[in-house]
């Protein structure tokens, strides 16, 4: 028999990584990998933010010679690519690798080693897609590559070879990250947490995973054809030899109209998981927002092809994808009515976590009431490409996305750094956001029903577009001084602000039951949950801390963790998770390899990589020591 | 009793193992979870396979070439399709203690795999005397989804290479078993996988 | 109050108002604008001239009034809950219900709403359809970056321009040689893509005379910005007058200038790419140039036609439509005056 001493002491020196820049390379603990995540994600938002800093000034007034087409057309490219899959989803992921395991009780994600592997490949690809940048080939046939533009014969120079060897890559540590969180969610939640006291964030993310594990494969076909066409002359998307261009419309969409839901989904999880603590109450219809968490991301399937209504597809076909679009409105307002019951029926505490919500509320529904009017096939033939769908689509990916990322940070930096930071600089931000927000994108609803295509890099004077451009761009300036803001507030409260403690919102899952930040085991005992409010059940803390007690309960054998069945989380056995390691990283290393030498022709380079990924794996695959009998 | 007083008394992994079933390993969810998406990546090549066929001229396959042969595709089906045999031999024999049927079945799976992927050389060969991937769509159909199922079965020998070593090395016994098992899980993937391919690629243009 | 306070009670309560009130100011100037008639010379949706453009116009009206008034709803009950008692760190409601305002609100008014609207469209779709009795048709091929134009009932091979008669529907079949371009007259009609390797129809039909323009609206490169296409809709007489000239060859050079003009034409690079009916210049690579002279634009919509524009266009296109496929052309100044003189005269 141990003592609690002893069992501390075995748990700090067990999940303890070495300090120092070597460790930097080898953890595997899923709250620094999701930092990195939340850091890296960051600095791309930054640069797509001056993408669009830049293509806004360059369309502040008509005619403008400050960017050139072809300069234009790579950022405008880079700005999209770079917002949806190197900013979105790993932000999200980020917060999602941080707190999905915390929330769920457990110390670590299911498979550490793959953590580390996603976010290094996740680096990797994002600086490999904006090293084009270095060689004025960036991607440019936009964010979604259509053929034959984007084909070997009208993009023959390598803009394009970044571009799909760039996502092919990338689509690795999205699937990683998914099959992670998936299997985190089933098999690591603490004991007593059935799936109906699963917090709504992680339900969102599980929601999410699956999403991901069934659409990036379509885009992966996609880009692996383009590529097969462009690099050796195959004919999937050529019209003379067979091929149609078309075809990459329906995979990319296929993919597409999930994607954005994998991006919007997360998002309305962290709502979820903000309202009821702010709203100091639990949420009003529990089950109605996992049904339509569920329900959206199956749905999202099913209405691709709303993104094709000019194509001249046969009207019967396009019938049924108005109906599926519009029905997908209905679990959103779900979740919209749910937080908004929650909030009637509590007492609303208005910390600048609730501010961000809120303007993520009005702007959400704003976007999404124009996404209905795209459901509706006559009107999205009139305004599809142009500035109209623009405005759509920032309304629910700004509004539906960035906000409640903006709310996150703010909710949830006190525990990640254990300190507040400013409530002044908090709202100060969130008024130049959300002011230049609208005044950013606003404009666009009227410039599109206009007649203003998208993607153009100047428009000509007297055709009633001036204005509009005009007030979009200053709302731009607006905005980027908002974020600016919070920058200042970040650095500020890294040093200056005041320590957080462990629950500094009073809330109800269970991250706010272990110090701020986190012990690298995260609990020193197992918790056990009664309810889908843990930290608001009775005498929830004391409970905790009794357990110490408990040599089961503290879990203080090798690195432990506890693995539980997946429908009523009954513990089943402890398992143990690997510690710090470089072959995450080699692989990683060994993947770039490949690709880069595939996207540059050099064929017998790309062929060194096959060597490094497969004895990477080898060794990661190599048991540690001698397995415990299962 | 209460989840609350169970967990306080958590057993240890041998009482589990004794009194309940042990439950699904993290692993063995990895595995379901990416063959789940290799499976949907071979969904989606094998509807754009479609798509473009019904988009097509009226004769398929277009340009001339010939319907696919069927007796060596035959063969290489029924090679690969039985190589499942050995294979829940192996899986099967490893869960009861048997080192020597994991080791045999393992070795006679390896060998029909490799002798399927031999085949297949020959099978290209032949056909890039009639037609490439740059003829025409259905050449670059053909090779592009026929290539990525033979990388697949590339990647299923080197699991199972693998897991031969390690059960040399006795690795493996009653308890201890899951590489064998999620390897098992991909090989049979990729055997379902042919299935379709056979059905879509070389029966269906006969049809 | 401290950062702590505002952190465990968050900010004071204010007028919910205030957030309200930016967000009204901002919708109702786009209204006043909008019914302003401020898009008087704008190509706009909501500036309808046909059949097509006045049924989605109309659409538009009563999807905005439904958006309308759910966002409104949304945002009152938004303000109800921040007039309501605030809270603090220290708070707990522990009651249930609420769920019949998620059922409502969720899934009841939407499905019925929803439902309307989807029977509004599938009626206004099908509307959409191309006319019984169209007879007259234009071909429209994509290219990089410019439209060319075809009526193959009566021989007329043009640019960047398509006359129609006034009131009568018109059909277009729409492809590309190259990428996909996407044809959009908003006054008009709904957008229709033009892919290669496909074959689309559509139709326009424009009820009063006039200029009605267009924009290439699916990205297609370089200079996607600038392509440009005029519907130009005439009262019968002026259209039948403009089919005859259409249909007839080039007019023959009226002076000794434009003849130097043609010689020119046909002597220089131009005769590559450019066609003029009864000349030697036979060229498919760009736009066919018989009757430029009647075009109200050059280069698709990038600058107006006039001699001088003309002139700076010929020497170097590239400084007005950088990337486009028309390479500087060296000419001496006599040449180019001459040849300007000969273009202007093809009406």
């Amino acid at each position: 028999m141990t003592t609690v001493a002893e069992r501390t002491q075995r748990l700090d020196e067990s999940w303890g990584e070495a300090p120092g820049l070597g460790s930097w390379f080898t953890t595997v603990d899923h709250k620094k990998i999701g930092r990195r995540y939340i850091w890296t994600a960051s600095v791309f938002f930054a640069m797509a933010g001056f993408e669009a800093l830049a293509l806004r000034t360059q369309l502040a007034r008509p005619d403008q010679t400050l960017i050139g087409p072809g300069a234009y057309n790579q950022l405008f490219t880079m700005h999209g690519t770079t917002m949806i899959f190197l900013f979105a989803t790993p932000m999200l992921f980020g917060f999602g690798n941080y707190f999905v395991p915390l929330m769920l009780g457990a110390r670590d994600m299911a498979f550490p080693r793959l953590n580390a592997f996603g976010y290094w490949v996740f680096l990797f690809a994002g600086l490999l897609m904006n090293a084009s940048f270095l060689f004025g080939q960036a991607p440019n046939g936009g964010w979604f590559n259509y053929v034959p533009l984007t084909g070997p014969q009208y993009t023959p120079k390598v803009n394009i070879g970044f571009y799909t060897v760039g996502l092919l890559f990338l689509g690795i540590s999205t699937t990683a990250g998914a099959i992670n969180f998936i299997v985190t969610t089933f098999k690591l939640r603490a004991p007593g947490m059935s799936l109906n006291r699963i917090p709504l964030f992680v339900w969102a993310i599980l929601a999410t995973a699956f999403a991901v594990v069934f659409a990036l494969p379509a885009l992966n076909a996609d880009n692996a054809m383009l590529l097969l066409d462009r690099k050796f002359g195959f004919h999937f998307f050529d019209p003379a030899g067979g091929g149609d261009p078309v075809l990459w419309q329906h995979l990319f969409w296929l993919f597409g109209h999930p994607d954005v839901y994998i991006i919007v989904l997360p998002a309305l999880g962290i709502v979820s998981a903000i309202v009821p603590v702010f709203s100091r109450r639990p949420m009003v219809g529990y089950f109605w927002l996992v049904l339509a968490n569920v329900a959206t991301a199956v749905i999202s399937f099913g209405v691709w092809v709303h993104h094709m209504f000019a194509v001249g597809l046969p009207q019967l076909s396009m019938s049924f994808f108005s109906a599926a679009s519009l029905v997908i409105t209905i679990p959103g307002g779900i979740q919209i009515f749910s937080w908004v019951a929650t909030m009637l029926r509590g007492r609303l505490v208005l910390a600048t976590p609730m501010l961000f919500v809120l303007g993520f509320l009005i702007s959400f529904v704003a976007g999404g009431l124009t996404g209905v009017m795209f459901a509706v096939v006559p009107f999205d033939q009139q305004v599809t490409d142009s500035y109209f769908v623009v405005a759509h689509f920032h309304y629910v990916l700004f509004g539906g996305a960035v906000f409640p990322i903006l709310a996150a940070l703010y909710y949830w930096m006190p525990k990640i750094t254990g300190r507040l930071l400013s409530e002044r600089l908090g709202r100060l931000s969130f008024w130049l956001i959300f002011g230049g927000f609208n005044l950013l994108f606003f404009p666009m609803h009227v410039s599109g029903l206009l007649g203003m295509p998208r993607r153009v890099y100047t428009f000509l004077p007297g055709l009633g577009w001036e204005g509009w451009n005009l007030a979009s761009s200053v709302g731009a300036y607006v905005v980027a001084l908002g974020f600016l803001a919070s920058l200042v507030n970040l650095l500020w409260s890294l040093r200056r602000g005041e320590p957080a403690g462990d629950d500094p919102w009073g809330g109800d899952s269970l991250e706010w039951a272990t110090s701020s930040p986190p012990p690298p085991y995260n609990f020193a005992t197992v918790p056990v949950v009664h309810s889908a409010y843990p930290l608001w059940e009775d005498r929830f803390r004391e409970r905790l801390d009794a357990a110490r007690g408990s040599e089961e309960r503290q879990l203080a054998g090798d690195h432990e963790v506890l693995r539980t069945s997946e429908l009523d989380a009954e513990p089943e056995r402890a398992i143990e998770m690997p510690s710090e390691t470089v072959v995450p990283l080699v692989v990683a290393l060994g993947f770039l390899v490949a690709f880069a030498g595939l996207l540059a022709g050099w064929y017998l380079v790309a062929a060194l990589g096959v060597p490094v990924v497969l004895g990477g794996l080898a060794a990661w695959a190599w048991p540690r020591r001698q397995e415990p009998a299962r | 009793m209460t989840a609350d007083a169970r967990a306080v008394t958590a057993p240890t992994a041998e009482e589990v193992a004794a009194e309940v079933p042990a439950g699904r390993p993290t692993g063995w969810w990895g595995m379901v979870m990416f063959i789940t998406t290799e499976a949907t990546l071979f969904a989606a090549l094998v509807a754009s396979y479609f798509y473009l066929r019904f988009q097509s001229t009226p004769d398929w396959p277009p340009g001339g070439i010939k319907a696919p042969e069927l007796s060596l595709p035959l063969v290489m089906s029924a090679i690969l399709l039985s190589s499942s045999g050995p294979m829940v031999l192996a899986d099967r024999g490893i869960r009861a203690g048997h080192v020597g049927r994991l080791r045999l079945g393992l070795a006679a799976t390896f060998v029909l795999g490799a002798t399927f992927l031999g085949l297949q050389g020959y099978e290209y060969m032949t056909k890039l005397e009639e037609f490439t991937p740059r003829t025409n769509v259905y050449g670059s159909l053909f090779f592009a989804i026929t290539g990525f199922h033979g990388m697949h079965v590339l990647v299923g020998l080197l699991l199972i290479l693998f897991v031969m070593v390690r059960a040399w090395l006795g690795h493996f016994d009653k308890g201890r078993h899951l590489h064998v098992q999620t390897t098992a899980m991909y090989w049979h993937f990729v055997d379902a996988v042919w299935v379709v391919i056979m059905l879509s690629l070389y029966i269906g243009p006969h049809l | 109050m401290d950062d702590q306070d505002l952190a465990r009670h968050g900010a004071p309560r204010r007028a919910p108002a205030g957030r309200l009130r930016w967000v009204v100011l901002v919708v109702g100037a786009g209204l006043a604008v909008q019914l302003g008639g401020c898009g008087r010379t704008s190509p706009s949706a909501l500036d309808p001239h046909g059949p097509g453009a006045e049924r989605v116009a109309g659409l538009w009206w009563l999807l905005f009034w439904i958006s309308a008034v759910v966002f409104v709803v949304v945002c009152l009950l938004v303000a109800v809950a921040l007039a309501r008692r605030r809270g603090d760190r220290d708070t707990l409601v522990r009651r249930g219900g609420g769920e019949l305002l998620v059922v409502v609100g969720g899934v009841v008014v939407p499905a019925i709403v929803l439902t309307g609207v989807y029977v509004v469209g599938l009626r206004d779709l099908r509307a959409l359809t191309v006319p019984e009795g169209t007879d007259l048709t234009v071909e429209v091929t994509g290219h990089d970056w410019w439209w060319e134009v075809r009526y193959p009932q009566d021989g007329i091979v043009s640019a960047n321009e398509i006359h129609v008669p006034v009131g009568r529907p018109v059909r277009l079949v729409l492809t590309s040689q190259d990428v996909i371009h996407s044809f959009w007259v908003p006054q008009l009609t709904v957008k229709t893509d033009l892919i290669p390797g496909h074959t689309n129809t559509t139709w326009i039909q424009a009820d009063r005379p006039g200029t009605y323009r267009g924009q290439c609206a699916e990205y297609c490169g370089l200079q996607h910005a600038k392509m440009a296409i005029l519907v130009v809709a005439q009262p019968p007489d002026a259209y039948a007058g403009w089919r005859e000239a259409e249909r007839r060859p080039a007019a023959a050079a009226a002076d000794p200038m434009a003849a130097r003009g043609r010689l020119a034409l046909e002597g220089n690079a131009c005769a590559a790419c450019h066609t003029v009916r009864g000349t030697t210049a036979t060229g498919t690579i760009g736009p066919d140039l018989t009757h430029f002279g009647g075009r109200r634009t050059i280069g698709a919509g990038a600058l107006p036609n006039t001699r001088g524009n003309l002139g700076g266009w010929i020497v170097n296109s590239q400084t007005v439509k950088p990337g486009n496929k028309m390479p500087p052309q060296p000419l001496t100044p006599e040449e180019l005056q001459a040849l300007l003189a000969y273009l202007e005269s093809l009406k």
